[in-house]
């Protein structure tokens, strides 16, 4: 057998690949357990200054005395801290694997969801063949975002390169004793986004297309700190609709997002961990807690679609802070089988003249568990202060639950809050009435489903939202007897 | 305090009684860091010594207590001055119906049969204030409607305090029981007549049988120094009919437990509120509504009104269990606000676990619509008067489900009297 030239440069480029591979995940990989070492140690791996580890430091004594939550309305076998590993190189490319070896359910789903091949690679951590296209294509947007000078870039790298921004903002919409698991999170946390807008700027393009290119920091403790200058605008998605079957089980993140006067903010997640399987096996605790700051003039607008992990517990929230100030949110949350959902939000009004809306559409089928909780409040000098919120459930099957626990706090006189929640399930005559026009059950429940979605999905930026609307049809499908 | 000297330890239901203080003892009075407390402290309240057991029977005339009964129409009226029933100032019958007293039923054999049926069946065993109320209460109404009976005249029960001791901790209990096809209307009021603080923490059971319909009006206008928990628990049987208005204008602290359990179908279970309040009185309605079975109904439209510094709290939690199919559940919650330092929480909650079900809360807070001021003030109505037009066609969807014009009457004219105005027409 001849042994080509281009046989042995294969066998050799494999080899390097495989070595250097092994190598990095010895060194990288943390024994299990936390404590002040290993805060200390991941503070050291990320070269961070020294501020930044008192800063973890404080978190994690802090996170020590507090307690696991349990007020939320799920249920789940807690997990044990100490038997996690903190801190473990991101994972690299097989490169002996290819989409043959992919679950094919789960390339179904691609499939359904229209993604492109590459990234369906991607996404496997399929190794990509070199796609010139792509390549220019982050360049370009790299280099039109450095034009503006906007910064976009790992949270651990701006540690280092912008300390004074980072040093100043990280904590400050969220504390590190703000919650338990915010406390773990501001400890521990290895990866996530940092992105900030000068004064006066427009972020040419959603901030997503560039994050799908650039590989989605999916990290365990994944940590975004989002500023927007004043008069500054940006759209941030993160996550994707395409399904990750992630390894880790608890994922805890710390979103915080300040937008100073004038300043715009619009921040999509499409998140669809592991949900567990059929059984309620397995699937992703996603513990998230997400908070923007508003300035005078300022708005915050979340938008989420939540279909997947085994437990959320997730209130993406607004601080009303200035005058004139606008907070938002949207929210479709789907959950099937075995899921468990809590998740709302809260508008906290300070300043005058604030307002805020909240449209939460809930979608439970199988034997789920949906809940929406969520908090307004008007405090005593926030004059003329205005909310709305809506809330629909939408219960497919009986043998879900959907859950609603609006709080609402009023101290003064001249607030208007409106809020409203209906529960209801899938009328036999919609049905019948599709049928009747030759539409299947199953495409007549997804059309009714997104008519019900639809005022949250307008939403989403153009080419999520049609993601995220077949996303939707994925989720449900089987769950109509 | 010294309970067990008071004790009767022979008394039929003092297993229930220990019970229900093993209970109280470990869990004591709920603070609030429990969920359900989370707005109303009861601390101000603990801070007064309050004696549990009157030592004295204190009179009362009839023509000083007149104004607080419904004394237009007739009634039955079962009355108590400091816990201690006052024969003299009430009518009770035994004339095919039992309109008596609750010592009585608890010790006489006679009544022994309904007794071991429903005494203390629905009233919680855990929760702390109840299982208190459980331990020491002595006295209270005891109601017994047969079968297709309805008795000929609404049942007044009222609870005085006199305070001519210290302070006064009231926890009268009663008992209501409407076998099938029977009617009832009750009208239920606590009035202090002293500026010595006192505690009144009451427990209701109301039984409503097959086809029963009961109207449970509670009037809540005590003196600035009263505080009153009430607990009221509600067991509904097959297509009976419960309406539970609670009017509450007075009091320092209120805090109202309302709940009601649906235990058979095609059931309507009503609960209405309206709220008025100013100084610094606080008022907290916590209302549950557990469907356990398919095709009931229930209704739920509070209506609150806040000034000076007044809170009011509103915690709303409606249960759709997984057979309660074709359940229709409603709620509304809508207040305004009229002053700055008032406040008002509101928590709407519902928990579903059936599909195929009409369930919605709406809950609003706002203002005073100023176009329909400025309109009314345009033809002549003075401001003041004109607000409390407003304010009264805000509260009226409630009063007029109110089945006792009488009552009806006196409601609105104790609205005017909080709101310092005279219309001069009823509405």
């Amino acid at each position: 057998m001849a042994y080509t030239e281009e046989e042995l440069k294969k066998e050799l480029e494999t080899k390097e690949y495989e070595y250097g591979f092994y190598t990095d995940i010895e060194s990288d990989t943390f024994p299990v357990g936390l404590n002040e070492e290993i805060v200390i140690a991941i503070s050291k791996k990320k070269e961070e200054p020294e501020w930044m580890t008192q800063w973890r430091l404080e978190a994690f004594r802090i996170w020590e005395s507090m307690e696991e939550p349990t007020w939320a309305n799920v249920h789940y076998e807690k997990p044990d801290f100490q038997k996690i590993s903190y801190y473990s190189a991101p994972k690299s490319a097989d490169p002996n694997k290819t989409l043959d070896d992919v679950d094919p359910d789960l390339l179904e789903m691609y499939r359904k969801l229209g993604i492109s091949v590459d990234e369906q690679k991607k996404l496997q951590n399929v190794a990509v063949d070199i796609v010139v296209d792509s390549v220019s294509v982050a360049t370009t947007f790299k280099k039109t975002l450095a034009e503006k000078g906007i910064i976009f870039m790992p949270i651990s790298e701006a540690i280092k390169e912008h300390p004074e921004l980072v040093k100043k903002y990280i904590g400050s919409v969220v504390p590190q004793k703000d919650n338990f698991y915010a406390a773990l999170n501001s400890a521990v946390f290895t990866d996530g986004s940092f992105c900030y807008i000068p004064k006066g700027v427009r972020c040419p393009m959603e901030l997503s297309t560039y994050f799908r290119i650039n590989q989605a920091g999916t990290g365990q403790f994944e940590r975004t700190l989002l500023i927007a200058d004043e008069d500054s605008y940006v759209s941030y998605l993160e996550g994707c609709t395409a399904p990750s079957r992630d390894e880790n089980q608890l994922h805890a993140a710390v979103v915080e997002l300040i937008a100073l006067d004038g300043a715009e903010i619009k921040y999509s997640t499409v998140q669809n961990w592991f949900p567990g399987n059929s059984e309620g096996k397995g699937g992703v605790f996603n513990f998230v807690t997400k908070r923007a700051i508003c300035e005078k003039n300022a708005k915050v607008s979340w938008t989420q679609v939540e279909t997947g992990s085994a437990v959320t517990w997730k209130y993406p929230s607004c601080i009303l802070k200035g005058d004139n100030s606008i907070g938002e949110f949207y929210s479709i949350a789907v959950t099937n089988n075995y899921q468990q959902a809590d998740t709302g939000t809260k508008m906290i009004h300070l300043g005058k003249n604030t307002k805020s809306t909240i449209i939460s559409k809930g979608i439970s089928a199988g034997k789920s568990q949906n809940s929406y909780r969520g908090l307004v409040q008007i405090n005593s000098r926030a004059d003329g202060a205005r909310n709305f919120s809506q809330c629909d459930s939408l219960l497919m099957g009986n043998e879900c639950g959907a859950h609603t626990f609006p709080y609402i706090e009023a101290k003064n006189k001249t607030a208007m809050i409106e809020h409203e929640a209906t529960t209801s399930k899938i009328g036999e005559d919609q049905i019948f009435y599709c049928n009747q026009r030759g539409i299947d059950t199953e495409k007549a429940i997804a059309l009714i489903v997104n008519g019900f979605s639809k005022e949250v999905l307008n939403k989403l930026p153009m080419e999520f939202a049609v993601e995220a609307q077949k996303l939707l049809e994925i989720s449900l499908e089987g769950s109509v007897g | 305090m010294a309970f067990e000297n008071n004790v009767d330890v022979e008394h039929p239901v003092h297993d229930v009684r220990m019970a229900a203080i093993k209970n109280f003892e470990e869990k004591g009075f709920p603070s609030k860091k429990e969920e359900a407390w989370k707005y109303t402290s009861l601390n101000s309240l603990q801070k007064i010594d309050f004696s549990i057991f009157p030592k004295e029977q204190n009179a009362l005339e009839y023509k000083d207590v007149k104004p607080y009964f419904i004394h237009e129409i007739d009634t039955y009226k079962i009355v108590f001055v400091d816990g201690i029933y006052s024969s003299y100032l009430s009518e009770t019958t035994h004339d095919g119906v039992d309109i008596c007293l609750m010592s009585a039923a608890l010790t006489k054999p006679m009544y022994k049969q309904v007794i071991d049926v429903y005494f203390n069946k629905i009233a919680s065993k855990d929760e702390s204030l109840t299982t208190l109320n459980t331990a020491f209460s002595r006295e209270g109404a005891y109601i017994y409607i047969p079968k297709n009976k309805m008795p000929k005249k609404p049942i007044e029960i009222l609870h005085f305090s006199t305070g001519n001791e210290a302070s006064l901790l009231l926890q009268p209990r009663n008992l209501i029981v409407v076998e099938e096809n029977a009617e009832v209307q009750i009208i239920e009021r606590h009035q202090s007549l002293t500026s010595n603080d006192t505690l009144t923490n009451a427990v209701t059971e109301i039984f409503a049988a097959k086809s029963a319909i009961v109207d449970f009006y509670k009037i809540q206008n005590d003196a600035a120094t009263a505080s009153l928990i009430d607990n009221t628990y509600v067991d509904q049987k097959d297509k009976s009919v419960v309406n539970v208005h609670t009017f509450s204008f007075g009091g320092k602290l209120t805090r109202n437990n309302l709940n009601f359990y649906q235990n058979g179908e095609y059931i309507d279970s009503t609960m209405n509120g309206v709220t008025i309040l100013g100084e610094k009185q606080h008022v907290d309605h916590y209302t549950l509504v557990h469907h356990m079975q398919p095709n009931c109904e229930s209704h739920q439209d509070y209506k609150g009104i806040y000034g000076d510094s007044s809170t009011g709290v509103f915690n709303g939690k409606i249960i759709v269990d997984k057979i309660a199919q074709k359940t229709n559940a409603f709620q509304k919650n809508n207040n305004i606000l009229i002053s700055d330092k008032a406040s008002i929480n509101s928590k709407p909650q519902l928990e579903i676990f059936a599909d195929d079900v009409k369930c919605s809360h709406g809950c609003t807070i706002g203002q005073l619509d100023e176009d329909a001021l400025f309109y009314l003030q345009s033809r002549g109505i003075p401001k003041k008067e004109a607000r409390a037009l407003l304010m009264y066609a805000f509260a009226n969807n409630v009063l007029s489900t109110v089945r006792i014009p009488e009552l009806k009457a006196r409601i609105n004219k104790l609205i005017a009297e909080k709101l310092g105005v005279n219309l001069g027409f009823d509405l």
